[in-house]
């Protein structure tokens, strides 16, 4: 066995020391009755030959995204990662390392997290961010409970066109937890009109910009609605890629950002792992979730940096902990941050600003295509098309001619018949002027 | 005041510590932070400029970001630099107890990276990923036939993730019942993410001792077991290291008060093809795919914390499901059929697919006689450590232990040397620290989990290391200790100044000084 | 001469007139290590005896404060947010935390004197 390095010889010399029998007198304490005597009715260990034609036969049963055309968003999106970024995260001591619990032999991880903080704290507009949740999903859940602390109240309404995996997320932490939810029915053009919703019971209000249908919507009037009547603005983005260009939620008074930072540095991977962002004022640091990274001195006077406000944490707070989240999403954070070292300031914004360009155009396109009616007004890299008849025959369609065109919004909201027609397209970077082309004759095509 | 935990920061300046003229020493090379590293308008990323275009209007961000320019050079040299202040498994031992630091394959890696896992994205249409369900479906398999258990929750994140699950599936099945119970009762020795978990699900947390073998108190535990008790949560192989020897009386006795016995599969690594948690009565269990299936830990994530359920909870399981449908795989993403009573969603899309990759590539390697050898390995390492160390450390209880074994302070006593010392100390000699202060049941506890990935060799040299430190400790070097590590990346750090005052991200000399 | 009072739970509590100042002590300091953090509560607000009054925290551990007796808050030490080592430099004077009226008085009869409170700690060990 390839991984296992003792040998029979070492084992008989170890058992000698130990003055056991055998490996198994060593399991005396598992009850007989189900101790299992031999090996399970399974197969048998594999080499590497082996194990790679077994999956990469599975690989092949899949239609890869970076193989045709693709326009699949709403919440995991297809960017063009840099190959310097995988390069580094294999690198063996980010990798195979633990949590940095030991942070004289843990810098590389608690620098990388630190500079991760920084990056999101910027992009979001806001003025501290955690080391990263499991997703977005998980993110806004916790951006919920994180406000019913801070507020002590138990109600929160979510916008219509938040993410349906992120409100159906928080409602079952809600149902769970104890407390409310008001969750708007969707409609493509919804959140402004939330404010009038607030009332003294409401501990926030969860919009997504842009939503996702597309919409990007002003939250300022909904932020000073909140503020008056004492409830936080939670600002979920799950494109992080649009705080290149669109205004962010700090700017228009966002208490809270729960994000999804998969586009950058990360591959869709069928949803998972991507990483969630959470950001927040400054003045909440203490009912955050999850881990924080603050910087410190040596014994020797030199900057480091440790893992910090650890008390809120479950393994010292236990069930007094502002969240049982132990594990962050380390690696993907770590190539969440090379990605957006590579691209800077200057490539960052570029890189929205051609996401934006492509979708602009293409929504154009398609918009021409007789009985297509464009719904979104102001969109990033997402818009929402009405067809003529309902889409997911449509994308199923279009799959079949090995073009990816989309995400019907009857898979994201079943059973509403309103929504049945709606296509949510994406564009971004990797998109080419022939993808386009052949969405635009494919959905040509589809609807004669 | 409540309690209080058994670990200081241990930090004091060293005034004579030397200086260097660059800050570097050796292979040991320091670098700015990114942000410090700025050139406006230099990128690592060469774009073509757009066309313009606005769909944003009054939306559109206005002034900058504040993001750092570097090229692609000065990124992947930072990195580098970052990287080599880190410890990994690829380097050497690295003991930590309940932890699981076994080596990660990089065939994982490889094939996680195949285009048909790693491009495919969680909406397309089914018919295009059925290679994708099929191997969920195929891990599925596997961790069924491992624990014994009839059903398996793959969605959830991590394992604390996967805890909440598991309590929530416990939650929703009492309601089904019409029952409302609200204790949950969790040993002291639990990893904290047990208490947190229950919390969050609305339950009180009542702590049972242990007995002086380390196992649950079994009388005092049948002393709390009420029609009021939800459900119990345990960790076997517990947290001293030590299986639950009378687990078939606590399954029994928590099942005859109608209550669910919830265990956390952390440990799971000591039974893998030995014991099935199936066969012990447990109705619920997480498994850590970062820990017994190698998925690497990443320096805290991804983790992957799908979750094993009885019979009386497979119903419960959140969404989606992964299911045979006439026309191949189907997922089942609305709580409605056979899923009507599915508790819903707890994250977004499917799973850690990526890590479903790695843990069925492990597990296929291993086979069903693989796995059993490497428990076999692990259990067999962690013995040796007890038995060539047991006369200089103090064990805190008699072997044979499983996959970890437990050592607390006592050997320090009179000293002048705490854990945390000798755990600093262990780090200058090329060792990662096992797990210290955990679990709390013992003073100045030392938790040290070889896995079944170390050599013996490898165990030797670490087993005359500690021997050694363990000597000068007490032959009254305490000082020596104290100043330890000296030999790492950075000496200690002042985790006092770092809480009192949180410098939580950089910003510009100007704006920090506000 | 005002009297001092201890707890179990290693709080101490200085009796002036019907106002109770509140602290933790020197053995809960030396325990907890540095201070970095604490929550006080809001003025107004009442506690009842054994419950949570405040929380303590040091970088590897947080512990609730209860309160000795019930009353209701009159002062807490705003200089410990700024300052919080003070509680480890003088935790029974600078590093009070909170200032109760106390509502009964009765309830002081079950708290420890000096005297007691010194041979109980000693028994910790």
């Amino acid at each position: 066995m390839r991984y296992l390095p003792l040998t029979d010889e070492d084992r008989g010399a170890m058992l000698a020391a130990i003055g056991a029998e055998s490996v198994a007198a060593l399991f005396r304490d598992v009850p007989r009755a189900a101790a299992l005597e031999r090996p399970l009715d399974l197969p048998l260990a594999l080499g590497e030959i082996e194990v790679e034609r077994a999956l990469a036969r599975m690989a092949a049963r899949n239609l890869p995204a970076s193989a045709v055309p693709s326009f699949l968003g709403c919440g995991s999106y297809r960017h063009h990662v840099p190959a310097a970024v995988d390069h580094l995260i294999q690198r063996g001591e980010f990798l195979t390392s633990y949590t940095p619990y030991q942070p004289e032999v843990s810098q590389g991880t608690l620098q990388s997290m630190f500079e991760f903080q920084t990056q999101v704290a910027l992009i979001t507009g806001m003025e501290v961010a955690n080391a990263s949740m499991y997703d977005g999903a998980t993110a806004c859940a916790e951006a919920v409970m994180m406000a019913n602390r801070l507020t002590r109240r138990h109600q929160a309404i979510l916008a219509g066109d938040l993410h349906p995996h992120y409100r159906e997320t928080t409602q079952t932490y809600a149902r769970f937890g104890g407390f409310a939810i008001d969750a708007r029915a969707p409609d493509p053009l919804a959140a402004e009109g939330l404010g009038a919703l607030v009332g003294s019971d409401t501990s926030c209000v969860v919009v997504q910009n842009p939503g996702c249908f597309g919409q990007v919507h002003d939250l300022c009037t909904l932020a000073e609605a909140c503020h008056r009547a004492g409830a936080l603005l939670v600002v979920v983005v799950t494109e992080a890629v649009s705080l290149g260009l669109v205004r962010p939620p700090g700017e228009m008074g966002a208490d809270i950002v729960a994000g999804e930072g998969q586009s950058l540095g990360n591959a869709p991977a069928f949803g998972g792992p991507h990483l969630g962002l959470f950001a927040a004022r400054e003045k909440f640091v203490r009912q955050m979730p999850g881990r924080l990274v603050g910087e410190t001195v040596d014994a020797a006077g030199r900057r480091g940096f440790v893992l910090t406000l650890s008390t809120r944490e479950q393994h010292i707070r236990r069930e007094k902990a502002t969240s049982n989240i132990c594990t962050n999403s380390g690696l993907c954070a770590l190539a969440f941050t090379i990605h957006m070292a590579l691209l800077g300031e200057a490539g960052f914004t570029r890189l929205a600003r051609i996401n934006h360009a492509h979708a602009a155009a293409l929504a154009d396109r398609l918009a021409g295509l007789p009985g297509v009616r464009l719904l979104t007004q102001r969109f990033f890299n997402e818009f929402t098309l009405r067809l003529p008849r309902p889409a997911a025959p449509v994308v199923e369609a279009l799959a079949g001619r090995g073009v990816l065109a989309g995400v019907p919004a009857s898979r994201l909201w079943p059973g509403r018949k309103e929504l049945a027609d709606l296509l949510i397209i994406a564009a971004t970077e990797t998109n080419t002027e022939d993808d386009m082309a052949a969405l635009t004759e494919g959905l040509r095509e589809a609807l004669r | 005041m409540s309690q209080w935990s058994q670990a200081l920061s241990g930090f004091a300046r060293d005034a004579a510590a030397e200086p260097a003229i660059g800050g570097n020493r050796g292979l040991q090379l320091e670098d700015p932070l990114l942000f410090e590293q700025d050139a406006p308008g230099r990128t690592g990323v060469d774009l073509p400029e757009p066309p313009a275009a606005d769909r944003l209007g009054a939306l559109r961000r206005q002034g900058p970001i504040g993001l750092p320019g570097l090229s692609e050079p000065q990124v992947v040299r930072h990195f580098m630099r970052a990287s080599q202040k880190n410890y990994g498994i690829d380097m050497g031992l690295y003991p930590l107890g309940s932890c699981t630091m076994k080596h990660n394959p990089r065939l994982n890696e490889k094939l996680a990276r195949l285009p048909g896992f790693a491009d495919i994205h969680p909406l397309q249409p089914e018919s295009t990923v059925q290679g994708a369900l099929e191997l969920i479906d195929a891990l599925a398999f596997w961790l069924k036939a491992l624990t014994g258990m009839p059903a398996v929750a793959m969605s959830p994140a991590a394992g604390a993730h996967g805890e909440l699950c598991g309590m929530m599936c416990i939650a929703a099945a009492l309601a089904a019942r019409g029952e409302r119970r609200q204790r949950v009762l969790v040993p002291e020795s639990a990893h904290g993410t047990n208490p947190a978990t229950a919390a969050t699900c609305g339950f009180a947390v009542e702590a049972i001792p242990a007995n002086e073998r380390g196992r649950i108190d079994l009388v005092a535990l049948k002393a709390k077991l009420a029609p009021d008790v939800a459900a119990i949560m345990l960790t076997n192989p517990n947290t001293c290291g030590l299986f639950e020897d009378e687990i078939l009386a606590i399954a029994e006795a928590v099942h005859a008060v109608g209550a669910y016995f919830y265990c956390d599969g952390a440990n799971f690594n000591a039974l893998v093809g030995r014991v099935r948690p199936g066969d012990l009565g447990i109705d619920c269990m997480h498994l850590n795919l970062h820990k017994t299936f190698s998925t690497p830990h990443g320096g805290g994530g991804p983790g992957s914390g799908p979750v094993v359920l009885a019979a009386s909870l497979a119903g419960f399981a959140p969404l989606p499901w992964v299911v045979h449908g006439p026309a191949g795989f189907r997922l089942i993403e609305q709580a409605e059929g056979p899923a009507a009573q599915a508790i819903g969603r707890m994250k977004g899309f499917h799973g850690q697919m990526g890590m479903f990759v790695r843990a069925l590539a492990y597990i296929m390697s291993h086979g069903a006689d693989g796995m059993r050898q490497l428990s076999g390995d692990a259990v067999l390492n962690a013995n040796y450590l007890l038995a060539r160390l047991g006369d200089v450390l103090t064990a805190s209880y008699p072997g044979p232990c499983m996959h970890e074994v437990l050592f607390d302070d006592r050997f320090l006593r009179d000293s002048g040397v705490t854990t945390l010392d000798f755990a600093k100390a262990l780090t200058d000699e090329g060792f990662h620290p096992m797990t210290m202060y955990f679990p709390l049941v013992v003073h100045g506890a030392l938790l040290m989990e070889p896995t079944e990935s170390e050599s013996k060799a490898s165990l030797d040299r670490f087993i005359a290391v500690v021997r050694a430190l363990a000597a000068r400790a007490k032959a009254g070097d305490a000082a020596d200790f104290h100043a330890a590590p000296r030999f790492t990346p950075r000496r200690r750090l002042d985790e006092t100044a770092a809480a009192r005052k949180p410098v939580l991200r950089w910003r510009k000399a100007a704006e920090a000084a506000e | 001469m005002s009297t001092i009072k201890y707890t179990r739970d290693h709080e101490w509590i200085r009796i002036e007139g019907d106002v109770a100042v509140i602290g933790i002590t020197d053995y809960a300091q030396s325990q907890l290590g540095d201070v970095v953090y604490v929550e006080l509560p809001e003025l107004g607000r009442r506690v009842e005896q054994g419950k949570e009054a405040a929380v303590v925290e040091s970088v590897k551990a947080a512990s609730e404060v209860y309160a000795p007796i019930s009353g209701e808050v009159i002062a807490v030490n705003d200089a410990l947010s700024g300052e919080p080592g003070k509680i480890n430099g003088d935790p029974q004077g600078e590093g009070w935390f909170l200032k109760l009226r106390i509502a009964n008085p009765k309830e002081l009869d079950g708290l420890m004197d000096a005297k007691a409170y010194a041979a109980f700690v000693e028994d910790l060990h």
